[in-house]
């Protein structure tokens, strides 16, 4: 169209929105402006005076304009102007200064986001379902949801019910039996107490600040944690924020830190990885880059045995559903509870497999709730020691011939080697049940009486939450010791042998793999191609303007307290791109750069979550740190900490999209798997933001603006909303739905695939010497040391028994043969631990998502399985044997002191049978911190136990946490706190 | 006879997931819905709570878990307690506790045997799960527990009280605590998980020092010489009987097999038991 009825026909457009939508009409009366936009080759061009919502426009040029918006030619401003837009051009244009914008920041992005809006005005958003109520979705960490809204306020949420318009369900006939999934999605209980979270009372509702933080004088920097606050504006807050923002840069490169938790609220464009990583990139930021928290034995352990480094060393998943359900005969689940953490959805399919009269065996010091639930044999190893069950079952193996000798023979090296060492031949030790017994207390003949059924039966090991890894044991002292025996038992049983396999019926629905929708982990708009996925499909798919950061300094995360008190950390890059990317160091002080001086925090609470938590406390109140913002949905235990507090809207006060269990082309590719059904969801801002509360997204925006940054950030004023549409044009969804279909239904159900189109078995092509056919890009094509797709990431293409690659570095804690060394947390072999008796496990919380709906108002709170009210306070639950309770005098829901040398938490006690004597069980996802004295240096009471736990990586050479089994001791809470931290020297 | 509501709930199917405890809290907190309920308070009201029972020892255990509720009696004692109508008996079996009328009526709590009704301290007023009435009025022909129950352990039905009686003996569902009359409209499926016991052990062999698990083992329960149990060993030679009295007592347990025999005496307490590890010995 020619450029003068493109530009005549703007505020002709304008007037008639305005005519038509009140809410278009208040948006002109919210400045007074002129906007001109230009030719730079010419004098021509059209400018559009707003004010007081009345337009005035004119062909020409304006003497005075605000803005003014420049197109270097004619024939680039009709293509960057005719709809529909086309984004690639548009962002070429942005991206090569083909059209630029001029004037204050803000004005800009507000007055290109007004033009944005004449488009999305007319949308319409939910279902009216009668009664004055409308029905929109959303998206949670637990699952996707219904929301129910009369008069700006949410009224209800609920699981989604499929409609009859919705895709069919997957059904797989096993055995004689036909199963179809139910049509519905299922929450967790953390997605099910939203609503409270949203009304809850520990909602930050205005930007606030220390009252003794005074940024142009004294910051009282060691009152951090103690003071309290005072409610602010947000222009002052954000002033003060910007202040710091250059103060910090003018220091020098990697002044400014940030950190945020592992996970946020749902959705692709809320999410760190999106919203927040744009943000940081166009700072410049030393990042806390996170270890393979949850994946800790098995990305530094297991990986060296068969590669799955894109995995972060755990195996693949694909088909295993009908396959577990058509030939397994039995599921042994170690260390395994999926429905504490994962549930619903794989609780339906085990339910399948016990109508089906599919064995079940639960290894486990906890008698845990899949255990509980499921019923069969409960083999309870002490805390940290299964590595040497998982050996001696090997010497039956071995011994009785019960294991795959061709598998073994055609697919594997190193087996003579491994053979040697379980029958004591290399060490003088046979690693007999009775030898086991010594060390794990479970009796000899469980062990073997196991090791005959698994050996003569098709059986599906489900190691870690997901029983294709995750959680669980292998985040101990020995994790990594067991994630390798969990690949080296599955090897010797043949993995991917019909009805031999890795899995729990958690992972491996028969789905549409090829369908694409992008998850947050490929980084939504971030334009981050290093730190994300993007640049696998989202980047070519959703055109938007790349960013980078111009600093290279980072930090372990889990050693943030050491690089701010201490001035060093060290660690090693998970960069799982190959098996050797975890080898290279990395660390801070980075060359060239400066220590940093201030820290963005973004939500989340890492005292309950981190080990040795009093160190994060105390890492406040250091000097060095002069500044600490502190941008959050609700106020949690780390959130006193900081100088500014920026408050946060939930996703039901913004708008965003996602789908379910869709992490991305990440570490995760697929996990959607996990789910009966894909379900896509437009995450509908349902009302609007409580109190002064912003979504993430305009908070950044507005700082961004200040810098002048602004029209970078939004893409010239793109909103939310338009970022949603963005998306899902860039999906596969686009092509099955319109987004006028889309926005109003508020969800769509992906078909899957018909049954003879569905994606191949795990580790079958590997089985049977083919290559490999299963739908994951992993390993690199570079990374085959054979022809394209043929054999694993290993040396040798094999399964290695004895690990080649850890060969390549030394590491004391990870021997390339995987010889059992038994935990330093052992009261018997270390004397000097003698006083702490009791093995802690610190899981991953069931009703909460780490620290999130935990305390922070939530319904969750009222669970007596934990939290418990005593005292005018919620207590964590603390899961003791009874055995252990009776010799200390406890009786359940007795307030009780959990401590050693690092830490000292108060729980609420819990007396139970489901516990082998010896173990005390927690859920390390406190959001409270409420130290009775100074922070850091006294008992806490609320409930952050990893603060008992080591800050020591799991291995020397990497990092990573190991939260679970270490030394405590269990007392009646007197009330009187003593405590103090005894650091290590 | 017009067809009223009626709740099954399933023991079995139950692990404490807690959602359908939240989604009650989701339903009432913060909303008032005149005529049938006030809002719940924020915090502290389980109108639908979870019980838990734990049944034997390590290391053979069970966890059990039952949600409970008003149970809508068709002879409700809060009803007989309540004074100015302050709770009544819908013609569809639904009893509603008014929220205006039942101000200051302590009494109307003390008055349920279940504990199902609690005391809002701000309103001053009773509460109890109004077998969401709302929403059933609106058209909906499930509770919000059993449209959010991932487990599926809840199943709400409209019928005639006579089809419930069938239904009731063909799936031998129980009430609770039976013996108070209140004749409840909340029926429940395996609740012997909850109120009776199971004893199980370990049966090995020891031959030539060396301990096995003993599979496949006929095991016999008798009590005052009357057989009431019998089970075979699994692979790892445990075995349970189940659906025992509490508190009961004179029992003999006899597991014989080829490898041998052992017996022994016990008593059940309150609780299931577990025996512990016991030994074959041939021609014992």
């Amino acid at each position: 169209m020619n450029l003068s009825v493109l530009l005549w026909g703007i505020p002709q457009a304008m007037r008639a929105a305005a005519r038509l939508y009140p809410e278009y009409a208040a948006r002109l009366k919210e400045r007074n402006l002129v906007a001109q936009l230009r030719l730079r080759d010419r004098p021509e061009g059209r400018w559009i005076q707003l004010e007081n919502g009345r337009i005035r426009s004119q062909k020409g040029l304006h003497a005075r304009p605000d803005i003014t918006i420049h197109f270097k030619n004619k024939a680039i401003a009709e293509s960057f102007l005719t709809q529909p837009f086309d984004m690639l051009e548009r962002i070429d244009a942005a991206k090569n200064f083909k059209v630029g914008l001029e004037g204050p920041d803000e004005l800009a992005v507000w007055f290109m986001a007004t033009l944005a809006r004449l488009e999305s005005v007319t949308w319409k958003a939910g279902t009216d379902v009668g009664h004055g109520v409308t029905r929109y979705t959303s998206g949670t960490n637990g699952g996707p949801i219904f929301v129910y809204v009369k008069d700006g306020k949410v009224l209800r949420t609920t699981p989604i019910d499929f409609d009859a318009d919705d895709a069919p369900s997957w059904s797989i006939t096993a055995r004689g039996k036909t199963f179809t999934p139910p049509r519905h999605t299922t929450l967790g209980a953390h997605g099910m107490c939203q609503k409270s979270m949203l009304y809850s009372k520990n909602r930050l509702l205005h930007p606030m600040k220390r009252v003794d933080f005074d940024p142009d004088g004294d910051r009282n920097i060691q009152n951090r944690g103690k003071s309290e606050f005072v409610r602010i504006s947000w222009d002052e807050a954000l002033d003060i924020v910007v202040k710091e923002i250059k103060r910090a840069k003018a220091v020098g490169p990697g002044a400014i830190a940030v950190q945020n938790g592992s996970h946020h609220q749902w959705g692709n464009l809320g999410h760190y990885l999106s919203a927040f990583n744009r943000f940081w990139n166009l700072i410049g930021v030393t990042k806390c880059v996170h270890s393979p928290d949850s994946w800790e034995g098995w990305f530094w352990g297991a990986m060296h045995h068969w590669g799955n480094s894109l995995r972060l060393g755990c195996p693949e998943f694909y088909g295993t559903v009908e396959d577990c359900l058509k030939e397994a005969e039995m599921i042994v689940f170690w260390s395994s509870d999926p429905d504490t953490t994962y549930g619903f959805e794989g609780m339906q399919r085990r339910e399948w497999a016990r109508e089906l009269g599919i064995q079940m065996v639960h290894i486990d010091p906890h008698l845990n709730h899949t255990a509980a639930h499921l019923g069969g044999k409960w083999i309870a190893p002490r805390a940290g020691t299964d590595p040497a069950l998982a050996q001696a079952l090997c010497y039956v193996w071995i011994t009785e011939g019960l294991y795959d000798k061709e598998f073994v023979a055609k697919r594997t090296t190193g087996f003579d080697e491994w053979k040697a060492y379980v029958l004591g031949e290399s060490d003088g030790v046979p690693k007999t049940p009775e030898w086991q017994e010594a060390e794990t207390g479970v009796p000899a003949r469980d062990v073997r009486a196991l090791a005959r059924e698994w050996g003569t039966k098709k059986t599906y090991l489900g190691a870690g939450s997901w029983g294709v890894g995750v959680g669980g044991a292998c985040r101990g002292p020995t994790g990594m010791q067991w994630a390798r025996m969990m690949a080296i038992l599955g090897a010797m049983q043949g993995y991917g042998r019909p009805g031999s396999n890795f899995g729990n019926l958690q992972f491996g629905s028969p789905l549409d793999f090829n369908f694409y929708f992008p998850g947050y982990g490929d980084g939504s708009f971030s334009g981050d191609l290093v730190y994300s996925a993007n640049s696998a499909h989202n980047y070519q798919r959703m055109p938007h303007i790349v960013t980078m950061s111009s600093v290279r300094q980072a930090i372990p995360r889990m050693w943030l307290p050491e690089a701010i008190t201490q001035g060093k950390a060290m660690g090693y890059i998970n960069d799982v791109s190959s098996v050797q990317g975890q080898f290279f160091p990395f660390g801070y002080p980075s060359p060239g750069h400066v220590r940093v001086e201030m820290l963005y925090k973004y939500g989340s609470q890492m005292f309950g979550t981190m080990v040795d938590g009093n160190r994060w406390a105390r890492m406040y109140q250091h000097e060095s740190l002069k500044f600490v913002v502190n941008q959050s949905v609700w106020k949690e235990g780390e959130t006193p900490f900081a100088d500014i507090i920026l408050p946060a809207c939930t996703v039901f006060e913004k708008w965003d999209i996602g789908e379910w269990y869709n992490v991305g082309a990440g570490y995760v590719m697929h996990m959607y798997s996990m789910n009966n059904h894909r379900v896509i969801s437009l995450q509908h801002k349902c009302i609007e933001p409580l109190g002064e509360s912003k979504s993430d997204y305009d908070i950044f925006l507005s700082i961004m603006e200040r810098l002048g940054l602004g029209a970078v950030y939004s893409e010239g004023g793109t909103t939310e909303l338009d970022w949603c549409k963005r998306v899902f044009d860039s999906s596969d969804l686009s092509k099955h739905i319109t987004w006028r279909q889309f926005l109003k239904k508020g969800y769509f159900v992906v078909p899957p695939d018909p049954a003879a189109a569905r994606a191949p078995t795990a580790n079958r092509w590997f089985y049977e010497g083919r290559k490999k056919d299963t739908p994951e890009p992993y390993p690199l094509p570079s990374d085959y040391v054979g022809g394209y797709l043929e054999g694993l990431q290993t040396p040798s293409g094999k399964f290695e028994f004895v690990a080649q690659t850890l060969k390549r570095i030394d590491d004391p804690d990870r021997p390339p043969l995987n010889r059992y060394m038994p935990t330093y947390e052992d009261p018997v072999r270390n004397p000097e631990l003698a006083e702490f008796p009791l093995k802690l496990l610190t899981a991953h919380t069931r009703y909460a998502f780490h620290v999130m709906g935990d305390d922070e108002g939530s319904s969750v709170n009222d669970i007596r399985e934990h939290r418990i009210f005593k005292d005018g306070r919620d207590y964590l639950v603390a899961r003791i044997s009874a055995q252990d309770a009776a010799g200390r005098g406890i009786r359940d829901a007795d307030l009780i002191r959990l401590w050693n040398r690092r830490g000292s938490v108060v729980c609420a006690a819990q007396v139970t049978h489901r516990l082998q004597p010896g173990v005390v069980s927690t859920y390390a996802g406190s959001a409270q911190y409420a130290p009775v004295g100074e922070p850091g240096q006294s008992t806490d009471l609320g409930g952050c136990v990893n603060m008992l736990c080591p800050s020591e990586s799991i291995t020397k050479k990497g990092h990573g946490i190991k939260p679970n089994a270490v030394l405590i001791q269990v007392e009646k809470w007197t009330g009187v706190d003593t405590w103090k931290p005894v650091e290590a020297a | 006879m017009a067809s009223k509501w009626n709740l099954i709930v399933d023991v079995a199917r139950c692990d404490n997931c807690r959602v359908c405890f939240l989604a009650v809290k989701d339903e009432y907190v913060g909303n008032d819905f005149p005529g049938c309920s006030a809002a719940q308070p924020a915090q502290g009201h389980n109108w639908l709570d979870i019980r838990r029972k734990e049944r034997g020892a390590y290391p053979l255990v069970e966890a059990r878990f039952m949600p409970v509720m008003c149970n809508h009696c068709d002879d409700p004692p809060c009803l007989k307690a309540a004074r100015d109508g302050a709770v009544r008996k819908r013609a569809d079996g639904i009893v509603i506790i008014d929220p205006e009328k039942s101000r200051g009526q302590r009494q109307i709590v003390d008055a349920c045997p279940y504990g199902a009704v609690c005391w809002n301290e701000e309103r001053q007023i009773p509460q109890a799960w109004p077998f969401d009435a709302h929403l059933l009025d609106q058209g909906w022909t499930r509770t919000r527990a059993e449209q959010a129950c991932p487990a599926h352990a809840f199943r709400t039905l409209k019928v005639e009280d006579e089809e419930m009686r069938r239904i009731q003996a063909g799936e031998g569902l129980e009430v609770l605590e039976p013996g108070l009359g209140t004749r409840p409209r909340v029926y429940y499926k395996n609740l012997r998980l909850m109120t009776r016991c199971f004893v199980g052990a370990t049966v090995v062999t020891r031959a030539g020092g060396t301990e096995e698990c003993a599979a496949g083992v006929e095991v016999v329960l008798t009590k005052d010489g009357r057989e009431v149990g019998r089970a075979t060993t699994d692979a790892f030679g445990e075995f349970k009987i189940d659906a025992l009295e509490p508190d009961s007592t004179g029992y003999l347990l006899e597991a014989s097999a080829p490898a041998g025999r052992c017996s022994t005496r016990f008593e059940l307490g309150g609780e299931s038991r577990y025996l512990g590890v016991l030994a074959l010995a041939a021609g014992a």
